[in-house]
């Protein structure tokens, strides 16, 4: 069927795809994902294809390279729908023994399975790795069940549902209403009420009746991942819920802005655009209902302010992607001056599944404020790398431990960032509190845009302040001078800190420049750029007063303050470290314990990653 | 480099005249040229009626165009968060001693282009360096030395090879 014209031929049509792959007799997903992609997870879906084109078998099985399925630390992933299989880590020599064992056969490989470290049990099925038990996967399921390139997958899902039953069943006020009362809030940051910012868009009088949507898909946070995997994975779900909010609104045409550096979502999203004009879900008239509604990609050119509303805004117009003041917000004056709607990637795909499980369903899942499930991308010191979705109220425990499998190596938790570069650190004695908007915010801390990035007893706690400076310093777009001179200065304070060049003054001074900053700036990446300092300070002050005191920097981390030392009773005197080194700071004769020259040396560290018996460390 | 008949054309006829398509359009010149040479930026202006002076400003402002020539080998180390906590920083000074120039910078002949990135969003394989566009994950200094140390040789190696070739009567 070519152009779907009715709700009812989309039922129809919807049957007819179940039909069709209920017919397949076996069903196998291999994850596609950048993570994957990066660990040749293309090699094995081509493989796969080979063998099952060799066996003449392609009419029976429905193979599909879907998005992100979020285990990424097991890349590349594997499942197999009839029997729930999940291999992980496989290589494409190992795929003729899966297609015979597992997918013709109803054997399990065991030693591809994933092997749980706590007691290095093989599990078979998914849902029984930690990893994934405790998640609740209201939108990252889909990413595992269908091909991103595929409408007809995500039609046979359901997909497509809730636009039908918007634009025929429901008015644009009750849409409104049905989101207010999800309680659904954005998922970019700030934790804005969706329904209540549809509503000022709504309301909000344009000169010539244009309004705008934008999904804003250019995520900046270093270390957040989320919005990039929900647009590879099922950019169909942001387009329907992008033109379910354009009709609540009324708007005529969207944008989705996307970051330059994810190219495969850019490619997905661009391909599923195109699928749904030719279906009729988007474009002139969709579904029959007399709604014209379009969207364009505009592709962004690098710069963290541009996830800031009013940045992304100038910089689709063609200009430099600086913010402005606000008000007026873009609910009343937004793109080309008209009444612009702008949320983020995960909030456009909440919008489907709420009018599909209803408000009230909806409104079960999370706490009193903070309804739904939040995607987090768990990195860093962590076992157990990869997307993780949960419902709001849980715990950053059981998110670290019990999801993520506690830190590498033995190694002490130390602190989990969340927020990125406008967010803070977490300590351990903060580690039960629930997951929700305003808990993050009490302890100094926020949502974001998702990432959480887990620190051990390695990471200097200065050191990421500054880190996070720096990174501010650079993104800072420099139009108000509180941001650009005051990040600057605070980079510079723990720079001489981090060298042990800092005073007692230092830190007072961090505070008194960070309440200036806070109150003064144009825009909130200036407004929340302190955060990470001052949450450093106020959790790990210790570690400041380490650094400017007694001139040591703890973790191991800050090069002026630190001496490599090799210990004699684990070298080898294999001679690896001397060869590396690049100033001869090494010496030691063959198979006798060797020794560093800590005048002559750089502390560039080459020598501990190239050590075999790790007996370089440093103090 | 003519803007009558290269890139800048093709991506105008593709993305139209509008100011809204500044972006994407230096995008497509960009890929063709591996930079935004100056003339180009020039012919942007006078065809899309768009000042100069703006079309610098929009080159300048997004850290994805390059006003320099780039090497023949892109060097991307992502400097995200989670590759930060896993050391990322002293595989970037690795990179930089082996090539003897700063994150921006081209070596003087024109092989290596070493840049920085705030975050790939593969965190699971941090700390992460692409090198003209394959990921190479968990690179330790000591590895990545070695991966540019491959790419310079096979560099080398097929010179050698013409000589030979060269040297047969």
């Amino acid at each position: 069927m070519a152009r779907i014209e009715t709700p009812a031929d989309l039922e129809q049509y919807r049957l007819q795809l179940r039909e069709k792959f209920g017919k397949y007799q076996y069903a196998v997903s291999v994850c596609g994902g950048t993570g994957c992609r990066a660990y040749d997870c293309i090699n094995v879906f081509e493989t796969l294809r080979e063998i099952i084109d060799k066996k003449d078998m392609s009419h029976t099985v429905n193979l599909r390279l879907t998005g992100c399925q979020g285990f990424c630390e097991m890349g590349p992933l594997m499942f197999i729908h009839k029997n729930g299989i999940f291999y992980v880590r496989i290589s494409p020599e190992a795929v003729e023994r899966i297609v015979e064992s597992s997918i013709l056969g109803d054997e399990v490989v065991e030693e591809l399975l994933y092997k749980s470290p706590a007691d290095g049990r093989r599990i078979v099925h998914q849902q029984e790795i930690p990893f994934y038990n405790k998640q609740r996967r209201f939108l990252l399921a889909m990413n595992r069940d269908i091909d991103p390139l595929n409408i007809d997958d995500y039609i046979a899902k359901g997909g497509y549902g809730s636009l039908a039953w918007a634009l025929f069943e429901s008015s644009s006020e009750e849409i409104i209403d049905i989101i207010e009362r999800a309680g659904l809030r954005g998922r970019g940051g700030a934790g804005f009420p969706t329904g209540r910012k549809w509503r000022i868009a709504r309301q909000a009088p344009s000169p010539d009746g244009i309004k705008y949507v934008i999904c804003n898909a250019d995520e900046g946070d270093p270390g957040a991942y989320m919005d990039r995997s929900l647009l590879e994975g099922n950019p169909h779900q942001v387009i329907e819920g992008m033109t379910i909010g354009a009709y609540a609104i009324g708007a005529s045409e969207g944008y989705v802005y996307v970051r330059h550096e994810y190219p495969l979502a850019v490619h997905h999203l661009l391909e599923a655009l195109d699928q749904a004009r030719e279906k009729g879900l988007l474009g002139k008239n969709i579904l029959g209902s007399g709604l014209d509604f379009d969207i364009k990609v505009s592709v962004g050119g690098g710069a963290f302010v541009c996830g800031e509303e009013t940045g992304l805004i100038a910089s689709i117009e063609g200009k430099r992607g600086m913010p402005r003041p606000r008000p007026p917000y873009p609910a009343n004056y937004g793109l080309w001056g008209r009444p612009t709607n702008i949320n983020n990637v995960e909030t456009w795909q909440n919008v489907p599944l709420i009018l599909q499980m209803g408000a009230d369903e909806y409104a079960k899942i999370g706490t009193e404020k903070s309804k739904g499930t939040k995607i987090f991308s768990l990195v860093g010191k962590i076992n157990n790398t990869g997307l993780v979705e949960v419902p709001m109220g849980i715990t950053l425990r059981e998110i670290v431990y019990e999801i993520g499998g506690g830190i590498p190596r033995g190694k002490a938790f130390k602190a989990v960032q969340t927020g990125g570069p406008s967010g803070g650190c977490i300590p351990a004695h903060l580690l039960d509190i629930p997951v929700d908007f305003e808990r993050l915010q009490e302890v100094g801390s926020m949502m974001g845009s998702g990432g959480m990035i887990v620190m051990d007893e390695n990471t200097c706690m200065v050191d990421i302040a500054r880190y996070f400076m720096e990174f501010l310093t650079h993104e800072s777009c420099g139009k108000c001078v509180p941001c650009r001179l005051g990040t600057k200065r605070m980079l510079e304070i723990l720079t001489k800190i981090c060298d042990g060049q800092g005073t007692n003054e230092n830190l007072e001074a961090l505070e008194s420049l960070a309440a200036d900053i806070k109150a003064s700036s144009l825009c909130a990446l200036g407004g929340t750029s302190p955060n990470p300092v001052l949450t450093t300070l106020r959790y790990f002050r210790d570690e400041y007063e380490e650094h400017i005191v007694n001139k040591r920097c703890p973790a191991g981390i800050c090069q002026a303050l630190i001496t490599l030392r090799i210990d004699p009773d684990t070298c080898t005197g294999c001679g690896a470290c001397l060869k590396i080194c690049p100033v001869e700071a090494i010496s030691g004769e063959k198979k006798q314990p060797h020794s560093i020259d800590p005048e002559v040396c750089i502390r560039c560290k080459l020598c501990i990653s190239r050590c075999p018996k790790e007996a370089i460390y440093t103090e | 480099m003519n803007g009558e008949t290269g890139p800048l054309l093709s991506a105008i006829r593709k993305h139209g005249l509008g100011r809204s398509n500044l972006i994407p359009i230096l995008h497509e010149i960009q890929k063709e040229y591996r930079y935004l040479p100056e003339e180009e930026l020039r012919n942007v202006a006078k065809i899309m009626d768009i000042p100069l002076v703006d079309v610098y400003g929009v080159a300048t402002f997004f850290t994805s165009f390059s006003l320099e020539p780039k090497g023949k080998h892109q060097v991307t180390m992502c400097m995200g968060t989670a590759c930060h906590v896993r050391r990322s920083e002293s595989v970037l000074a690795a990179a930089k001693r082996y090539l003897g120039i700063e994150p921006g910078q081209t070596t003087e002949d024109m092989l290596f282009t070493l840049e920085t990135v705030n975050c790939l969003g593969a965190c699971a394989m941090g700390p992460i360096v692409v090198i003209d566009g394959k990921y190479h994950g968990q690179v330790t200094p000591a590895r990545v030395t070695k991966l540019l140390q491959d790419v310079a040789d096979a560099e080398r190696i097929p010179e050698h090879a013409e000589d030979r070739v060269a040297a047969i009567p």
